[in-house]
């Protein structure tokens, strides 16, 4: 048998092998995304889903309203905070968590876990009523906590200064616990030798994680701030549940506002647009965040 | 495997076993009708539909609650998705959006077989469930505003009754202001609120959209008109510029006579019962709204039962939607809810009529007047107090403010001038 044939068979073997999950790659993901892209440049709405030829090609229409709409761009301001702001915070708190699960005289390990990760777990709707609770303004825990240090009790989700932090304290709270996972695991795969080297050579606590430990999570913090920084730009359900994007829209995302324009007043057109300049500002962000890290490892 | 053989067993002995029994009992057979509620409405329907059930033997009905801040959403969704119930509730600014769908079953036949009609309900209200012509919807229950007034200190002002014009109204919120030093407003009328500036310019007989719905007609002057006497009662200080959630609490503010009327629905009929002291409670009050040249009209709202038109048991359908728009079952309806009902023979047959304060509710229903029927309605609504705010507020003038209404609305309805210019263009075409 030559090699030819050989690599022939193999490579079709591939194809064969890969084909499944790449036709539904093609049917499921790029099918809806082009068509996706179709509805952003007609004005696809209310009138087209009775009578389909109600739709109008419009071009860049939809992405020039948006851009000159002011709904648009307070969630755009909205969803920068929630991102600038809720992902770092998030995986600063993931990161200061996994060190102690995994710090040596931390005790049952698997005990705190799974208790960090049980919000992950729980359901976000069962999640909000509990958080509604504790948010309420004049029987709720936090402000009964505020009353007893003597602070005036502040109405939360009702405020429009508040109603956003507040959202994103649930939102850490929700969410850090599968960051934690992921770091413990990273943790664990940094050589004991290393540490007990620094050691032997004087170094502090602080600086053995300076040196030895952060810089072996490197891959695994530019994996876990880039996924988290995405999920904080397409927060939906924590403010959808919470306040319905109010008052006076300072919890809007712009995935909530896409749903309102999409699902409420039924304009899929303009709301197929509003996620493609989503998906262009995920982008940026991300490559910003790259090169960032580029530009570290080679300082 | 063997599960499913087992249960594909079942269920055709199950149907056989049914359709027999049908067969065998009447011609129509069972029949599961699904019916979609809202909010309360959804939690105590099923107590009704209970001895309709038993009317009908052949006929169930499941009864699916829904959330009244999901609803709207859900009836799109699954418009879209071909999985609407058979009947529902449907607040009746939806009617339109739904009829423009073709969502919705036309009654006109089956009324006319039954000989219900407009006449046994209240005009206005009846209107909003009819599209061009067709009737789509039952009025189920009814929603209007008036005026809730402190009848003590329209009392001390001088005023044994509640004026019924719009120029001697704003005389009495005049005396109510002079008489406290300044320190009370007359009526409070919430900034961010649609429905007073709305009403005033129906009132005044604007028909807000023109041309069949695709332009606004704020600028005309029936509007105008209604808009310069909403904004007199700010500029002149007999109306306090603050939003709805810029006051703590309603009903103390009310209690404390910061302002001596207010304007609002049926459902604070029981709120102000129950939440104002016992001294307070002779000396509330309820009236219809004043109107520019005697007592004006107000909106019709409520809910109506719809049929959708996906439906494979129209008949069992509306049988279901007269059963539940009989007299005696609307007075039932109105003890378990509060909702007041839509059928005017209901009306006569309860106690509605003998408190005072439900009558004022009863006399204002006859003069109602529906909002545009577009399905870019409640978008539109939202700018008219957004753009009045920034008249009260000084900002601009009424004139910019009218101006900028028109130009936002005619945007807004851009869609509906290129339909029927479509239309029209198709019709002299064939």
């Amino acid at each position: 048998m030559s090699a030819a044939p050989l690599a022939g068979r193999q490579a079709r073997a591939g194809l064969v092998l890969a084909l499944p999950s790449v036709v539904l790659i093609l049917v499921f993901f790029f099918g809806p995304v082009l068509y996706g892209l179709w509805l952003s440049l007609t004005d696809f709405d209310l009138y087209a889903i009775g009578d389909p030829s109600a739709a109008r090609f419009v071009g860049l229409g939809n992405y020039a309203q948006a851009l000159a709409h002011p709904d648009f761009w307070n969630s755009f301001r909205v969803t920068l905070w929630y991102a600038i702001v809720g992902a770092p915070v998030s995986v600063l708190v993931s990161l200061g968590a996994a060190l102690l699960v995994d710090a040596q005289l931390a005790r049952w390990k698997p005990f705190f876990r799974a208790v960090y990760f049980a919000p992950v777990v729980t359901t976000l709707v069962a999640v909000a009523i509990v958080w509604r609770y504790l948010y309420q303004p004049q029987y709720g825990l936090v402000n009964a906590f505020l009353g007893r240090l003597g602070l005036p009790s502040v109405d939360w989700l009702g405020d429009p200064h508040w109603a956003l932090p507040s959202i994103l304290v649930l939102a850490v709270w929700k969410n850090f616990g599968y960051n934690l996972l992921i770091f413990v695991a990273g943790l664990q795969g940094v050589p004991r030798e290393l540490h007990e080297a620094a050691e032997l050579d004087g170094a502090s606590g602080w600086q053995r994680f300076w040196h030895v430990t952060l810089p072996d999570l490197a891959p695994v913090s530019l994996f876990v701030s880039i996924t988290t920084l995405i999920n904080y730009f397409q927060l939906f359900a924590e403010p959808y549940v919470m306040t319905q994007g109010g008052p006076l829209k300072s919890t809007t995302s712009l995935v909530l506002l896409m749903y309102e324009q999409g699902f409420r007043w039924w304009r899929l057109g303009y709301a197929a647009s509003l996620a493609f300049l989503l998906f262009a500002l995920i982008l940026a962000a991300t490559a910003v965040q790259l090169w960032l890290q580029s530009r570290r490892e080679r300082a | 495997m063997r599960f499913a053989s087992h249960l594909r067993v079942g269920v055709v002995v199950a149907l056989a076993s049914a359709l027999l029994a049908g067969c065998g009992a009447r011609t129509n057979g069972p029949v599961t009708l699904r019916m979609w509620a809202m909010g309360r409405e959804g939690e105590v329907v099923g107590e009704l539909v209970r001895d309709f059930e038993r009317e009908h033997p052949g006929v169930r009905v499941h009864v699916q609650q829904v959330p009244w801040s999901a609803a709207h959403e859900k009836l799109l969704t699954s418009h879209v998705g071909g999985s609407l119930p058979d009947v529902g509730q449907l607040g009746n600014s939806w009617i339109s959006e739904f009829g423009t769908l073709s969502a919705l079953m036309p009654l006109d036949a089956m009324l006319s077989e039954s000989g219900l009609g407009r006449d046994a309900y209240f005009g206005g209200i009846w209107d909003t469930n009819v599209l061009e012509g067709t009737t789509y919807g039952l009025p189920w229950y009814v929603d209007t505003r008036l005026l809730f007034y402190r009848r003590d200190l329209l009392q001390r002002a001088g005023y044994r009754e509640m004026p019924t014009t719009w120029a001697e109204w704003r005389e009495s919120l005049r005396a109510i202001r002079k008489l406290s030093g300044g320190k009370r407003y007359g009526v409070f009328l919430p900034t961010n609120e649609w429905m007073q500036p709305v009403v005033l310019g129906l009132q005044s007989g604007s028909p807000l959209l023109a041309e069949g719905g695709t332009r606004g007609a704020f600028r005309e002057p029936e509007f105008r008109r209604a808009f310069t006497f909403y904004l007199s009662l700010f500029q002149e200080g007999l109306a306090p510029t603050l939003g709805i959630q810029e006051i703590a609490n309603m009903y103390q503010e009310f209690e404390r006579g910061t302002f001596a009327m207010v304007v609002t629905g049926p459902w604070n009929l029981g709120e102000f019962a129950r939440r104002l002291p016992d001294s307070l409670q002779g000396a509330w009050a309820t009236a219809p709204l004043p109107g520019p040249d005697g007592p004006g009209v107000s909106f019709a709202g409520g809910s109506s039962l719809v049929m959708f038109r996906h439906t494979a048991h129209p008949k069992e359908a509306w049988a279901l939607m007269e059963f539940l728009s009989r007299p005696e079952q609307q007075v039932r309806f109105w003890r378990l809810t509060g909702d007041l009902p839509a059928r005017r023979e209901a009306w006569a047959d309860s106690g509605l009529t003998a408190d005072a304060r439900t009558r004022a509710f009863g006399e204002q229903l006859l003069r109602t007047a529906p909002c545009p029927m577009v399905p870019e309605w409640e978008e539109i609504a939202t700018r008219v107090w957004e753009q009045s705010d920034r008249a009260i507020r000084g900002v601009a003038t009424a004139d910019t403010v009218l101006a900028d209404l028109d130009r936002i609305v005619d945007k807004l309805l851009e869609k509906r001038r290129w339909l029927a210019a479509r239309r029209a263009a198709g019709v002299k075409g064939s």
